[in-house]
């Protein structure tokens, strides 16, 4: 291993591990890498995918919890959580993925704006930096755009600006450069040379696949199947494998059997018969105003390769689902083989292979699975399926991984996984979108060798993007894109002569110089002066509080974070308030305890006058019993008794009325309908009601004294009328109130794990319970703005008025609807897909708030688990409250035990979300 | 056509080894068919049970003594003897769901034929207790003062024989029935709905459905795919629990036929998977489908006939509640697992719903090829 050339050796390392491992189940990471970096270097770590250099950053940057090893950053030991709190904010880090820690639908501007609150910045203080950052980077032009609608490379110095914020003394970049087009990669590299002018202090690791881009580093770190290879300048390793370039150096610093079939890439000549395959002729693609694809023309000819450059977002994307029949053409037209393209003739897809730019297989099916699907959708012959799937996985080298899930491998692999999917049905013409992004050289390689071996060998016609000049100049030609527009198209040795440029990538960049205010970015760039950071050193003191227990600042930004992305999606908002508005009206109006027009009917024996006389009651009182055809027989009963026609038969048994008249006591048969316990009960009631009525109807006619009795007055207290609606309305309220909430604030955390950007939790000084109470509020003042709503819609709409305390049932409502979201919240700590989190959400909410909590059966005591999950479930306290206050006029001290519980259970949910919440990734 | 069932069952079995690759939904599926049925079931008591009494005697005669005896456990709690003052200020602290107040010379009143007055007074947001145990106390003081009379008259009343009730298909009223059978209309729609819907707005979101269009699979293959396979999978695991926690732990009978409540399940299946692509085919991401399936479900929960019953609900709600698969559902389960209908009363319920379902899945195919396209 080679010593550096430290130019101030008093100077400690920046970072320094020994026999660090990492990982991941039987996966190994990185294996005992021990290694010293020094400080105010640009350092690059090199090699290919999968190697451990994503790994190593991670751990570096404390995002991933450490397993076995020391790790020392900044001159401390990153085990201690105390110095991990005082090296995160000095520590900037850049994930791997397009913008993967910025928040998409926020604006540039928004962007900034949090990172910097997150490390506690004044405004005045925020306006000076993010003015300076963006304006030496050309975004400043862009500062109101949403982060979602930038181009990558824009994406990615938005990414920068949003690391460097907070003057950092390390800067981690995991890739920062794939899948962004030359253009941007130059500015951006320019970018971060004047920073390190400006600021020599600063360390800088990069990881990266361009080896063009390793050249500019200082000091270097090769790497290799979780191994260190070798370490220097670049210089060093070129004279060390005596190579020409770096690409080289790195392949010939590889172990033996890995080199082995590498060799130069060689494209044999094209020979082609002139047949046509792909032609397209004044291709346009409109999106409203916007014009993605403007009048773009070409001919490609069978078994060509042809290439597509240009900036990102320039519509190379858009041209390629167009050809494959994804999106409608707005005007012209383009031909496979002669013949227009139809979206619905599976011909035409048999002839196509297709891989999307990111990748888009299944994660959940092993890599053999996903082929032999795609071979399966594809139509090939069943019988063919197995030996040609073999076949591939042999070609493209994925036998060894066949059975392993695409998750668990590198990019490289998986990209090869997906041409293999695309070849699988030996496709005319295979559209690839940017298949090497992200890709290491050697993995590179190898999939150039595939493609012009397909391309030459079965004469297979390839329309492929990239940002890489070297795969660009094996293209038979290449056209040129901006903006929408083809700006040229020939071979690329004709392209680079015509505009006399010495490289291809400088003829491209004066192509798109020449083409575009492209330029007016880069000059403002000079202009706008570097960015210098006022080392004032004025950082304000934070109170021991703040330090050590919660930073009011950093719980705000990420209220202030999480409430402009909730006030950006109006259709979910709308939904969730008017929702909750449309389900009181109908739970409201539809649950209902009255029975009314139970289906009845009669089975008469005897046919008596006594007989029709005592069957009155029941005609008599049509509100209760919708009566049908009389019943002749019991096989008849029998019958409409299953089919649900009749709840109820009454039986009067033969010669009834004689035996009444001899006092004999006749019974009377009700056969009742069970089906539906609850209104069976209530059905039971009015049987006996109606027998008893007759019989003292009957006595009185007799005028036998005696048998009057005593007549029971019912005083329905709370609810004179004994309708469902008072006593529902105040119990839909709470109902409402938790699922939506629930469910509403469910999906913000699982959302940033998805999307990535949950890493800003990892590396930045927030604590868990800033974080998650952060994000929480929003959804508790939007949830508290809908009980408002319900709680005036009950006064107003329902007529239901608030005999209680107000403030009483506004600040429990408060109370219920921290707990509420609280709950969503724990739920989304917990989960880890979007899909788990709403089902979790859902069960957790749902089956009890609606059948454990009281709201038609009062909850029990018997100690069986439904009753002690209803008696803990915050549901249940506050329908007492909501009842209590609404129908039965209660103040605090009737109801002092429900809204205590209520403020207890606070703590308890809140608490236990934030404990099950990871600082790190494991 | 030998393409298209290719492509159908590839997918579908496609959908079916990636859920089992997620461990966590595999589980919840497993709670939600078993505990979460079985503390659904266990919910509250059977009928009325242990509600709070008090009393206010101001008679305090061998007949009033006797009707106060008379309230006894399992239905009521021994009644607590309280004075007339603190009604009001016992019925605001929900100590009781209900009074029962005796008037000054109450038997004396009987006695004379006077018909005296009981006043019971009830707590009516206690909702299903506070009607059915009305009725019990009705029947306790009509019973008790019926047979006072005939013992101190000894005039024997000319008509007393009593109604007999005969509960069918479910004897004793037992109410876990219900709650139970409910449980699972619930978790079978729920699930279906989340597993359908979401998987679908999944694979939007991660670029599959779009590699997909571009093989000779049309959408409504892929639609077509989600449907069975969803189904499959919620058909057997209905069936499961239905025999080992419906009928063997819960001790529920099980009237009518196993397999033609399965082929309703079936039926039913295929129109909620519709309805559940149809609402993925209406929100634009995870969040919103959130927020959608709430506002299907919790109709479709408390509404749908299983919890009160939709006779007695307003017209325009019986009318909303004809789109809901889960009317359906309960009408047919009810049926054939109580009542033991046979496939002659129920195929028109089933026919009802395959109709939905055709209309959802027709609906949400056309809005699918449009959100395709664009």
């Amino acid at each position: 291993m080679s010593q550096t050339p430290m130019d101030d050796r008093r100077d400690a390392p920046v970072v320094e591990f020994r026999e660090l491992s990492l990982s991941y189940g039987k996966t190994v990471g990185i294996d005992r890498l021990t290694l010293a970096l020094p400080p105010r270097q640009l350092i690059g770590l090199i090699g290919p995918d999968g190697v451990g250099k994503s790994t190593l950053l991670s751990l570096i940057t404390g995002a991933h919890v450490m397993q076995k090893g020391d790790l020392r950053v900044l001159g401390g030991d990153m085990r201690d959580v105390e110095h991990r709190n005082w090296a995160c904010p000095r520590i900037a880090y850049m994930p791997q993925g397009l913008g993967k820690n910025l928040y998409f639908t926020l604006t540039v501007e928004e962007n900034l704006q949090f990172f910097a609150r997150l490390f506690g910045q004044d405004a005045e203080e925020r306006r000076q930096r993010i003015d300076r950052l963006t304006k030496s980077t050309g975004l400043y032009r862009f500062l109101n755009r949403p982060a979602g609608k930038l181009s990558g490379g824009m994406k990615q110095k938005l990414g920068l600006c949003c690391s460097l914020i907070h003057d950092p003394d390390l800067l981690v970049l995991d890739e920062p450069t794939t899948g962004v087009d030359p253009l941007a990669r130059r500015q951006f590299w320019d970018l971060i040379d004047n920073i390190k002018e400006e600021q020599p202090s600063l360390s800088v690791i990069v990881a990266t696949a361009y080896m063009d881009e390793a050249q500019r580093f200082d000091w270097l770190i090769a790497m290799d199947a979780g191994h260190i290879l070798d370490t220097g300048t670049p210089e060093e390793l070129l004279r060390k494998t005596s190579s020409p370039n770096l690409d080289e150096a790195f392949i010939k610093l590889l172990p033996e059997e890995k080199r082995s079939g590498h060799s130069e890439l060689v494209v044999p000549p094209l020979e082609t018969d002139g047949e046509i395959s792909i032609e397209a002729e004044g291709l346009t693609k409109r999106f409203g105003d916007f014009t993605a694809v403007d009048h773009v023309s070409f001919k490609i000819q069978r078994g060509e390769i042809f290439g597509f450059l240009g900036s990102n977002g320039c519509g190379k994307t858009t041209t390629m689902r167009m050809l494959t029949g994804l999106l409608p053409v707005t005007e012209g037209e383009a031909k496979l083989f002669g013949k227009p393209i139809d979206s619905e003739s599976p011909e035409t897809r048999k002839n196509l292979g297709y891989m999307t730019q990111l990748f888009s297989l299944y994660n959940e099916l092993t890599v053999r699975q996903n082929i032999e699907l795609y071979a399966k959708l594809y139509d090939m012959e069943p019988e063919e399926i197995p030996a040609r799937v073999d076949a591939m996985l042999e070609r493209f080298d994925l036998t060894g991984v066949a059975n392993r899930l695409p998750s668990q491998l590198p990019l490289g692999i998986k990209q090869r996984m997906s041409l293999a999917a695309a070849v699988i049905h030996s496709p005319q013409i295979l559209i690839l979108d940017e298949p090497t992004s992200g890709v290491d050289p050697v993995a590179r390689d190898s999939f150039w060798e595939l493609i012009i071996e397909i391309s030459r060998r079965d004469k297979v016609t390839v329309f492929i993007t990239t940002h890489f000049m070297n795969e660009a100049t094996r293209c038979d030609r290449i056209s040129l894109m901006h903006a929408g527009r083809s700006l040229a198209c020939d071979t690329p040795e004709a392209l680079t002569a015509a505009r006399s440029a010495e490289t291809l990538e400088d003829a491209f960049i004066a192509y798109l110089e020449e083409a575009d205010s492209g330029a007016a970015d880069a000059a403002e760039a000079a202009a706008g002066g570097m960015v210098s950071s006022s080392n004032d050193g004025t950082k304000k003191k934070k109170s021991f509080f703040q330090e050590h227990v919660f930073d009011f600042g950093r719980f705000y930004t990420y209220f202030w974070r999480e409430l402009l992305e909730l006030r950006r999606d109006r259709i979910r908002t709308t939904l969730a308030l008017f929702g909750a508005m449309i389900l009181m009206v109908v739970i409201g109006y539809g649950i209902t305890m009255d029975v009314e027009n139970i289906d009845t009917a009669v089975l008469d024996w005897d046919q008596s006058e006594l007989s029709q006389d005592y069957l009155l009651s029941i005609y008599g009182s049509p509100r209760y019993f919708r009566v049908h055809e009389p019943v002749t027989g019991h096989s008849e009963l029998e019958m409409r008794m299953k089919s649900g026609e009749l709840q109820m038969v009454v039986e009067i048994p033969p010669s009834f009325g004689r035996d009444v008249q001899r006092g004999k006591n006749p019974d009377v048969g009700y056969w009742i309908d069970g089906g539906e316990p609850a209104t069976a009960e209530t059905t039971v009631g009015y049987a006996q009601g109606v027998h008893s009525l007759w019989q003292q109807r009957y006595a009185e006619r007799q005028q036998h004294s005696g048998t009057k009795g005593v007549s029971v007055q019912n005083r329905y207290l709370y609810n004179p009328d004994v309708l469902s609606l008072p006593a529902m309305v105040p119990a839909v309220i709470p109902l409402l109130l938790m699922m939506i909430p629930a469910v509403l604030a469910a999906l913000s955390v699982v959302r940033e794990k998805e999307l990535g950007s949950i890493i800003n939790l990892y590396v930045t000084p927030v604590r868990r319970s800033e974080f998650l109470l952060g994000k929480q509020l929003p959804y508790v003042l939007f949830s508290f703005a809908s009980a408002v709503l319900l709680v005036l819609m009950a006064v107003f709409l329902f007529d239901v008025p608030i005999k209680g305390s107000v403030l009483l049932l506004m600040g429990s409502l408060f109370i219920y609807c921290i707990l509420s979201t609280g709950m969503g919240m724990l739920c989304s700590s917990v989960t880890k897909s979007q899909i788990a989190v709403i089902f979790l959400a859902l069960i957790a909410t749902m089956m009890p708030a609606v059948q454990l909590c009281g709201l038609t059966d009062p909850v029990p005591n018997d100690g069986s688990l439904s009753s002690i999950i209803g008696n803990i479930y915050p549901t249940t306290h506050m329908l007492l409250i909501s009842r209590g206050v609404f129908n039965k006029g209660l103040r605090f001290t009737h109801l002092t035990i429900p809204v205590l519980i209520l403020a207890v259970e606070i703590v308890a949910i809140c608490g236990l979300g934030i404990l099950t919440q990871r600082k790190q990734e494991r | 056509m030998k393409e298209s069932f290719r492509h159908i069952f590839s997918l579908g079995c496609k959908e079916l080894a990636g859920l089992f690759r997620d461990p966590l939904l595999v589980v919840l599926i497993i709670y939600s068919f078993s505990l979460n049925i079985y503390i659904g079931a266990k919910s509250a008591p059977e009928a009325i049970s242990d509600a709070a009494i008090a009393i206010v005697d101001e008679d305090g005669s061998p007949l009033s003594k006797r009707i106060s005896d008379a309230f006894i456990p399992p239905l009521f709690l021994k009644p607590d003897m309280i004075s007339r003052a603190d009604i009001d200020r016992l019925m605001d602290e929900g100590r009781y769901t209900f009074i029962v107040v005796f008037p000054p010379s109450f038997q004396e009143k009987v006695m004379a034929n006077d018909n005296p007055e009981v006043q019971v007074n009830v707590d009516a947001t206690r909702m299903s207790q506070a009607f059915t145990g009305n009725g019990y106390i009705q029947q306790i003081i009509n019973r008790e003062v019926k047979s006072f009379i005939g013992e101190k008259s000894q005039g024997k009343p000319i008509y007393s024989a009593g109604a007999i009730i005969r509960n069918r298909f479910n004897p004793n009223l037992t109410k876990s029935w219900g709650r139970a059978v409910n449980g699972l209309i619930n978790n079978i729609t729920m699930i279906a709905l989340i597993l359908t819907g979401a998987a679908l707005i999944r694979e939007r979101e991660r670029g599959t459905m779009e590699h997909l269009l571009v093989t000779p699979v049309k959408p409504v293959e892929i639609m077509i795919s989600k449907v069975w396979s969803m189904s499959l999978l919620v058909l057997v695991v209905t069936g499961f629990s239905l025999i080992m926690i419906v009928h063997k732990l819960l001790g529920i009978p099980i009237a009518g036929s196993f397999w033609l409540f399965m082929l309703g399940v079936l039926i039913n299946l295929f129109t909620v998977t519709s309805l559940g692509i149809f609402l993925a085919c209406f929100a634009r991401d995870m969040p919103q489908l959130g927020i959608l399936l709430i506002l299907v479900l919790m109709p479709m929960q408390i509404l749908s006939g299983g919890t009160t019953s939709q006779a007695n609900m307003p017209a325009f709600i019986q009318f909303v509640m004809r789109f809901a698969p889960t009317t359906y559902f309960v009408e047919f389960s009810k049926a054939i697992l109580f009542r033991g209908a046979n496939f002659s009363l129920v195929w028109k319920i089933f026919l009802q719903m395959l109709i939905l379902g055709g209309v959802y899945f027709f609906i949400a195919l056309r809005r699918f090829r449009k959100s395709v396209a664009s």
